[in-house]
């Protein structure tokens, strides 16, 4: 098993589906949409099964980068093919192997045009994101992190339903370069300090206080915007609501990771003093995100949108406890961010449902449904509980643990973010109320019919991990543990060393 | 007396003088039309030239007194231009048998106008400059008005040669300058000079080169010099608008950083300013202009503008990387240039040239492979990674970073967010609408080898980089600091004249 590339494997498996499918055979336009599906599910199934060999192959004692493969790929400049999963970022590996053929799946019968395009779309989006969590050069990284632009530009404006679809994959695409690109020139700038851009050695490399600043900005310009943190979040729900369901689910559950990942395994380390710098900043941004997003949510009169500005909120417990530097408060966010992933996905999911019965996203054009989908009202109420974080469900670990964080650190931010919580449970409980109970008046709505079978299999495996993480959440936590720990050691002792300095030079 | 060792190192360029004489006789004699088999010929030719280009390089030769040199920057300049040429060539040939203007000229002054370019490209001395830019120059006047009966081809080879004109002559009047001030016209010499003279340069030696950077400036087509170019490449038959787009722009290009570097590379701390100026008003300008064009070709003329921009990041740099990041930037744009303009040249709806973007309208549906192809040029012109264009812009900007351009840096990168916003159009059109009417088919076989060479190259350069990176590096270094041998047979042989 070592001397297998694994990680590359994980990362390259979908692409090779892709072309798989780019090649087949011509033939009547039903059989390549059905080829197509089934080669898209094989393929993300069997990713999925390569990436469990790292989940049971990883050794849980170890800060190090595991099964690390390396090839020389620009030999003159000390870039190079590296690839690596710490306990941060192999969870993320995980979560995005896990979602792909959930949305394979929930595109079985909804996607009807271009099938062969959309799966190679989504399976190339695979690769992008599993390469970036996995990337341990920082040039390899940005080519995947900024590669997922492509396939999901393509996703929204081509099987977006919504009228505005073209305008939200340009605000999109457009929103996310730009912060990319000044994320790029940071990059540059590390390379020419350090030499390489290989991340383990930046990690060890020490940038000048003032220039950390800078660096800092640049690269919160990029994952900022991913995170998305307010006030440049104005993309997401325009790109929820026009996308597919399935280019929704992939959208809140890996994408936005990519920016909590990008702190995780950027700022915070490679620039520490200047992260103790702009930490007030992050937590401002993210209480005002929380307060003043779950208050949109709460006015949103669809259910995608709904969704969307609660993700905006959950990701704010995330940049929060991640920020607070705690052990709680990092594990909280990680965990969050994983939660995060799956219960959004599940939600997104579930609106898919509805839509693909009635076509329309409107709260108010549902309303009793739990008289005639019993199925779908009991698997909506654990999704939704989950996102309120009910204990027992894997939104009650991360957003308590986050918060626990904060309170060690600043009484104020935790006060303000658990108010989040309640008006959480305010517009979720609210849009249940009014999508699932109340009287069965509507006659196309009476006409809907509960879950089939396919529908079920989505959203079963996603049923066990929120109450896997919700009632066993060690299991997840010992996995980052001695990651967090060691990501928490070198940030104080680079705080220490400067302090030192401070000191001997006064 | 010339002696014949001095002529090796120009054999390619001599091949080719040839060669065109040579066709036009074959082209004259032949009965019948003669366009194909001169198109043939013709592209043969630049093969053989880059054959012996490759079979007697070396390491850094001058030769006829100092007026040529061939070194590792020239000799892949040279490539890149007979790879542009020669595809130019190919994909002209079915536009000028479709359109009635296939005359056997045709290619012939496609050659010639490449002898020029390879010509500037080896230049060592203003004079030597001059000759080989006016031989590509007028060359090129006489392909842009080809289609004579046409107003536009006409107006737009009219434009080119009066402003042509005027280019050059800013750019001779700056010679001159130079040479008034320096004493020289070699640029070993005028290298040597420079060197003694730091401190305080001659303000005349610096007024003659801002004249030549304007003169050079208007054939790479940087603002506030590009004027010409969306009236130029919209008028110009299709075909020479895609050389246009590449052959030419690379070797002025290379003169460009040929001339800065070489001569008056001592003088960095004074052009740098220009170029930086430039470099940036053509990055913002190729951005914001071409949002509102409809008219593809209008748009790739300034798309070439702010390409042309982030080439001249590399050049403001001024040092080995970011000469390597022109090159690269420079040989990735050629190929992204000739697959987007196949692609134009395949537009035809009825027989009939369309050039609206909106006739793209919905082209995944109509011709899904042409679609893929031509979204591959256009994420990569606007430079997303895994793509190549990524890479090309990845370079130059490393240099200007490293070169403390910072604030050239964020706005470079700002403008080429601007930029992706007409390429995704593009895209947009393509993927998300519904077709309109469908381009003619089939497209033939030498277009869609092109189509397929062009799209692999772009997506596959991620795996493979080395080969251009480090050739484009080795070329670069060869341009800074020539063995002091060299430098001391140039003077040597200076002395003896």
């Amino acid at each position: 098993m070592l001397h297998m590339p694994l990680l590359s494997l994980v990362t390259f498996v979908p692409l090779l589906g892709a072309a798989i499918i780019f090649f087949i055979a011509r033939g009547p336009e039903e059989v390549i949409a059905r080829n197509a599906r089934w080669m898209a599910l094989w393929t993300t199934g069997v990713t999925f099964l390569l990436s469990l060999f790292i989940w049971f192959n990883f050794d849980r004692t170890t800060a190090e980068f595991q099964f690390v493969e390396r090839v020389e790929w620009f030999p003159a400049l000390q870039i190079s093919y590296h690839m690596g999963v710490d306990g941060i970022s192999m969870m993320f590996v995980l979560l995005s192997t896990v979602l792909m053929p959930v949305c394979i799946l929930a595109s079985w019968d909804s996607i009807q045009d271009r099938v062969k395009e959309y799966m190679i779309s989504f399976l190339i989006l695979e690769t992008m994101m599993v390469g970036m969590f996995c990337a341990l050069d920082y040039v390899l990284f940005y080519v995947f992190f900024e590669g997922v632009l492509i396939p999901m530009f393509i996703i929204i404006g081509v099987w977006g339903h919504g009228e505005r679809r073209v305008y939200a994959a340009f605000k999109f695409f457009l929103y996310t370069l730009l912060g990319s690109v000044l994320m790029m020139l940071a990059l540059l700038a590390m390379y020419l300090q350090a030499g390489t851009t290989d991340i383990p050695t930046l990690l060890r490399t020490d940038f000048a206080y003032s220039m950390q600043i800078w660096l800092w900005l640049a690269m919160f310009a990029s994952f900022a915007v991913k995170v998305p943190m307010w006030p440049v979040h104005t993309w997401l729900p325009d790109a929820h609501v026009q996308a597919p369901t399935a280019g929704s689910v992939i959208l809140a559950g890996v994408l936005l990771k990519m920016g909590g990942y990008g702190f995780l395994r950027f700022s915070i380390p490679m620039l520490p003093e200047a992260t103790e710098f702009f930490t007030p900043l992050i937590y401002a941004l993210s209480v005002i995100a929380i307060i003043y997003t779950s208050l949109v949510a709460y006015a949103q009169e669809n259910m995608k949108k709904l969704i969307a500005y609660s993700s905006i909120a959950h990701m704010g417990f995330a940049t929060i406890g991640m920020f607070t530097l705690t052990t709680q408060g990092v594990q909280g966010s990680i965990f969050q961010m994983l939660s995060h992933g799956i219960v959004s996905a599940a939600l997104f999911l579930l609106v898919g449902v509805v839509y693909d019965r009635l076509h329309s996203l409107d709260i108010d054009r549902y309303g009793g449904l739990i008289r005639n989908m019993p199925k779908y009202a009991a698997i909506f109420m654990l999704f939704m509980l989950a996102s309120v974080g009910l204990p027992g469900t894997s939104g009650f670990v991360g957003e308590m643990l986050s918060l626990v964080g904060a309170f060690l650190v600043n009484t104020w931010v935790a006060a303000l973010a658990a108010i989040g919580i309640i008006l959480g449970a305010i517009y979720m409980l609210q849009l249940y109320r009014r999508v699932v109970f109340g009287k069965l008046e509507k006659d196309d709505v009476k006409r809907m019919v509960d879950l089939s079978p396919r529908e079920l299999a989505m959203f079963a495996p996603l049923i066990l991990l929120v109450l896997w993480m919700g009632i066993y959440p060690s299991s997840f936590i010992e996995v980052m543990d001695v990651s967090v720990a060691n990501l928490i050691e070198n940030y104080e002792l680079a705080l220490e060393a400067r302090d030192g300095i401070a000191v001997a030079g006064r | 007396m010339i002696d014949l060792p001095g002529l090796l190192p120009a054999l390619p360029e001599i091949f080719l003088a040839c060669a065109g004489m040579a066709l036009l006789m074959i082209g004259v004699f032949h009965r019948g039309d003669a366009t194909r088999l001169v198109s043939g010929l013709t592209v043969a030719s630049f093969l053989v030239a880059a054959l012996i280009l490759i079979g007697v390089a070396e390491e850094r030769v001058v030769s006829m007194n100092g007026l040529f040199i061939v070194d590792g920057f020239a000799l892949f300049m040279k490539l890149l231009v007979l790879l542009g040429s020669a595809l130019a060539v190919i994909m002209s040939l079915g536009f000028i048998e479709r359109e009635q203007m296939a005359r056997f000229e045709y290619p012939v002054l496609f050659l010639f106008a490449t002898l020029g370019m390879l010509m500037l490209v080896s230049a060592n001395d203003l004079i030597s400059l001059y000759v080989g830019l006016e031989l590509m120059s007028l060359s090129l006047y006489v392909v842009a008005a080809f289609r004579r009966d046409t107003v536009r081809s006409s107006e737009a080879g009219m434009k080119y040669f009066v402003l042509g004109a005027v280019s050059s002559g800013m750019l001779l009047y700056g010679a001159s300058l130079v040479y008034g001030f320096a004493g020289t016209t070699n640029f070993d010499q005028l290298a040597a000079f420079t060197l003694d003279s730091t401190g305080i340069p001659p303000i005349g030696l610096i007024i003659g080169i801002v004249f030549i950077s304007a003169g050079l400036a208007f054939k790479v087509s940087a603002v506030p010099f590009h004027m010409w170019t969306p009236d130029v490449y919209e008028g110009a038959p299709t075909p020479v608008t895609a050389f246009f787009a590449v052959a030419p722009k690379i070797a002025a290009m290379a003169l460009f950083v040929r001339v800065l570097v070489g001569p008056f590379g001592d003088l960095a701390a004074q052009w740098q300013q220009i170029i930086v100026v430039t470099s940036l008003l053509s990055m913002i300008l190729g951005a914001f202009a071409a949002i509102n064009q409809r008219n593809i070709k209008r748009l790739m003329a300034y798309s070439s503008i702010s390409h042309v921009g982030f080439a001249l990041v590399g050049l403001a740099a001024g040092t080995p990387e970011g000469v390597r990041g022109v090159l690269i930037y420079m040989a990735i744009y050629l190929v992204m240039n000739v697959g987007t303009f196949a692609c134009i040249l395949c537009m035809r709806i009825n027989g009939r040239m369309v050039e609206g973007i909106d006739d793209l309208a919905g082209l995944n549906k109509t011709n899904p492979l042409m679609a893929f192809a031509l979204a591959v040029f256009m994420f990569s012109l606007a430079g997303i990674p895994p793509l190549a264009g990524f890479f090309g812009k990845l370079y130059v900007f490393m240099a200007a970073i490293n070169a403390e351009l910072y604030a050239l840096a964020v706005i470079g990168v700002l403008s080429s967010v601007v930029a992706s916003f007409y390429y995704l159009l593009i895209v947009k059109l393509m993927y998300f609408d519904e077709p309109s009417e469908a381009f003619d088919r089939p497209i033939g076989s030498g277009m869609s080898t092109i189509l397929v060479g062009a799209s692999v190259f772009n997506l596959f350069f991620i795996l493979a980089p080395a080969p251009i990176v480090d050739a484009a590096g080795a070329a670069a270094g060869t341009l800074f600091n020539p063995p002091p041998a060299v430098l001391e047979a140039a003077d040597a042989a200076a002395a003896v004249e």
